[in-house]
């Protein structure tokens, strides 16, 4: 019978549940209510959903950070990181290639650089290498890369000597731009080269070369330039000849001295001194035997 | 008087606030049901250019965002019953509606359908300042209405200004700007008792909301549920509610009276709970399913299980055949149409050009029920739903649901009420002032 009554009460699920289901109180709590409604004010919302994160990550990065080992750690472990990338293969230089030098000035480039290799590429500075280049006297220009492959290149442009200054500590090399660009021990090591001597003689290089440029007619015969008083010039010729030229257009005067000697061949006389400071009144002096023999017959006549 | 004015102007600056931030919530408390709507305010209506609409009464400012009804419980005749366990359903509803809109409303606009309302028929006559008629002028006239003496134990929920007229010309529905001497104006008043008011804002004020406004749930139902024309020439809305019947006469788009009568859907429920010796719930789910007002020859074939829970065979295996239900309900139904026709003739309805009935509320869905109201009411009767407004669940746009339409309705955009004038302040001291100094000036 129980069991009959039960199965018969199974049959009408619908009312029971009806009644059960009213008798459930849907109603929220005072306060389940009131942090729903705070949930909901769109200020408290945002603080919670960004501020707090936000908050709670400053406040944990600022705990781990106060801490002195940690930050120690961290940078120990950064800069670690920062040697095996820097410290790769692909980024290690291991030798050195200079080009557009001599043997000598290459190895003189080679001893001033002070790198050893092999070295990371991060660690090279290119434009520090580079000044260190160009403070030679010898180098004109320097271009410094890093070419793939692990090679630093060094491509120098030389400075090209023009004249041999004779100063006092011995004989110089100097380019274009009256700078030294090395020594050599005796004239005969560049005899293709003139010279100039006298103090001021590197200032006026480029006055220096075009007279040489004007002589070029005797040039066999020329000794050197000889820089007077710093401001003009005394060409010096073999067996002691000189021709004193102006400080005011100095390679006309020598022009006009070229002519006279192609006319009249006047420097192939015994003329010691051509002088030709003052243009309107150039003046001869002979050596002593060729003016003994002229006045004689001067003075001769008149005895 | 003046603190009434002033609780009611508070309430209009609640109203405005709630505007401003966008979102309102309307708490429509019944006997058989507590709703909730969320509505979003997104400023002034936009259409676009296929729309052949106006405004829409204002109706296509609001958006429905929320949509929540729960079981009432201790809300009995429409009135606050047990106050925890008012509170507590109106938190669940409240607490629904946010959930399904996502937003947080602080402001709510109630309505009561209980609480004895009374309706007053006022007028007032006042000489016009100046040459034409100036908003201050409507304010000292309505300032100017007799009120009667309807005790201190009840609250004006309703102020309006149904009619005004200046000297001879009467009818005019906004007299503002033009030219006369006396303007008279007719207010219907409407009280509810105070202290079941009082009831009601305390459980509001207990689920943290703020008062944006209160109104008479017989009052906005006919807003919701009347067509224009029925509002513009006269009508009668009778929403049938679970405790309570509210009836609210309509005429040039005015409420000129309300009245409730203190019995609904639940009466009958019960009657069917005693006739049948079931359970309420069940009683309620046996007139939702074969309810009727109208028997046929049918009806007697049709049995109806009723069940039991006892866990005697014999008790728990009736049946009651349909005619038996109709039987029951329909004395109940012609008593309460009966009441209400009792009111609407204390009225005077029947001097009323057009008399058209609209049946409203969870209750009028009785199948029959409006053949059967036309016997007992009048020829014209019709079968009302509200309004439809955007957004709007599907489970909420039926009959029940009319007094929450029209409360949006009502909160979109209420109708000029007394506060809503500013009146005139008292100027005695200023008068006396004057008054002062004429004495001295003529005495020395």
């Amino acid at each position: 019978m129980r069991s009959l009554i039960s199965g018969l009460r199974r049959r009408k699920p619908d009312v029971t549940a009806e009644a059960v289901a009213i008798r459930r109180d849907p109603a929220p709590t005072k306060w389940n209510y009131r942090y729903q409604r705070l949930m909901l004010t769109p200020a408290f919302r945002a603080s919670v959903r960004i501020g707090l994160p936000a908050f709670l990550l400053v406040f944990i990065a600022g705990a781990w950070f106060s801490n002195e080992a940690n930050r120690a750690a961290l940078n120990d472990k950064v800069s670690e990181l920062r040697e095996a990338v820097q410290n790769r293969p692909e980024f290690m230089v291991t030798d050195l290639a200079v080009t557009g030098a001599d043997v000598a000035l290459a190895a003189a480039i080679q001893s001033r650089l002070d790198v050893e290799f092999p070295i990371s590429s991060f660690d090279l500075e290119l434009p520090e290498l580079r000044n260190t280049i160009t403070e030679l006297t010898a180098v004109q220009d320097a271009i410094v890369r890093v070419k793939p492959g692990g090679t630093l290149e060094i491509v120098v442009t030389e400075r090209q000597p023009v004249a041999v200054w004779r100063h006092t500590d011995g004989l110089r090399l100097i380019d274009a731009e009256g700078v030294m660009t090395g020594m050599i021990p005796s004239r005969a090591d560049r005899p293709d080269l003139p010279l100039i001597a006298g103090d001021g003689a590197k200032d006026g290089i480029a006055e220096a070369l075009m007279l040489f440029a004007a002589a070029s007619p005797v040039r066999e015969r020329i000794r050197g330039l000889v820089r007077m008083g710093e401001r003009r010039w005394d060409l010096v010729l073999d067996n002691g000849q000189r021709i004193m030229l102006p400080t005011e257009a100095p390679i006309t005067a020598l022009e006009r001295v070229i002519a006279l000697d192609q006319a009249q061949e006047m420097l192939s006389r015994d003329v010691a001194i051509v002088d030709m400071r003052n243009g309107d009144r150039p003046t001869l002096r002979l050596n002593p035997m060729a003016a003994a023999i002229l006045r004689p017959t001067g003075a001769g006549g008149e005895r | 008087m003046r603190d009434l004015y002033d609780s009611q102007r508070a309430m209009r600056h609640m109203r405005r606030a709630a505007m401003q931030r966008g979102v309102v919530a309307i708490l429509d408390v019944g006997s058989s049901k507590i709703a909730c709507l969320v509505l979003r305010f997104d400023g002034p209506e936009r259409f676009r250019e296929s729309d052949s609409v106006g405004s829409m009464a204002g109706q296509s400012s609001f958006r429905v965002i929320g949509a929540a009804t729960t079981r009432s419980r201790g809300v009995r005749f429409g009135e606050v019953d047990a106050m925890q366990e008012t509170e507590r359903a109106i938190r669940t509803a409240v607490q629904a509606a946010q959930k399904m809109a996502n937003v947080r409303v602080d402001h709510v606009i109630a309505c009561l359908s209980g609480a004895r309302p009374r309706s007053y028929g006022l007028d007032g006559a006042v000489n016009v300042e100046g040459t034409v008629v100036t908003d201050s002028d409507i304010g000292r006239v309505l300032a100017a209405c007799e009120v009667p003496d309807f005790g201190v134990d009840r609250e004006v929920l309703h102020a309006q200004p149904v009619n005004f007229a200046l000297d001879h010309r009467s009818g005019l529905s906004d007299p503002r700007g033009q030219i006369g001497n006396e303007l008279t104006t007719d207010l219907h008043l409407l009280t509810v008792d105070a202290t079941i008011l009082q009831n009601l804002l305390f459980c509001i004020k207990r689920c943290d909301l703020e008062l944006a406004g209160l109104a008479s749930s017989a009052y906005v139902s006919g807003i919701s549920s009347l067509v224009e024309d029925e509002q513009e020439l006269g009508s009668a809305c009778i929403d049938m509610g679970g405790g309570s019947t509210g009836i609210s006469v309509f005429i040039r788009k005015h409420m000129i009276y309300a009245d409730s009568v203190r019995m609904g859907g639940d009466h009958v429920t019960s009657d069917i709970s005693m006739g049948l010796q079931v359970p309420m719930a069940t009683a309620e789910r046996i007139k939702t399913f074969y309810g009727g007002v109208v028997a046929t020859g049918m009806d007697d074939r049709e049995m109806i299980e009723i069940g039991g829970d006892t866990g005697d065979w014999h008790h728990d295996r009736r049946t009651v055949s349909r005619a038996e239900l109709i039987g029951i309900m329909r004395p109940r139904v012609e008593e309460i149409l009966e009441e209400v026709r009792m009111r609407l003739d204390a009225a005077g309805f029947e001097y009323l050009p057009s008399q058209q009935i609209v049946l409203t509320g969870g209750a009028s869905q009785i199948p029959g029920l409006d053949a059967m109201a036309s016997k007992i009411l009048g020829q014209q009767v019709r079968l009302g739903r509200p309004l439809r407004v955007q957004g709007l669940p599907q489970a909420a746009t039926g009959p029940a649901f009319s007094g929450a339409v029209g409360l949006c309705l009502f909160a979109a955009h209420p109708q000029d009420e007394w506060w809503d004038f500013d009146v005139p302040t008292e100027r005695h001291p200023a008068r006396s002032f004057k008054r002062a100094v004429k004495w001295f000036k003529d005495n020395w």
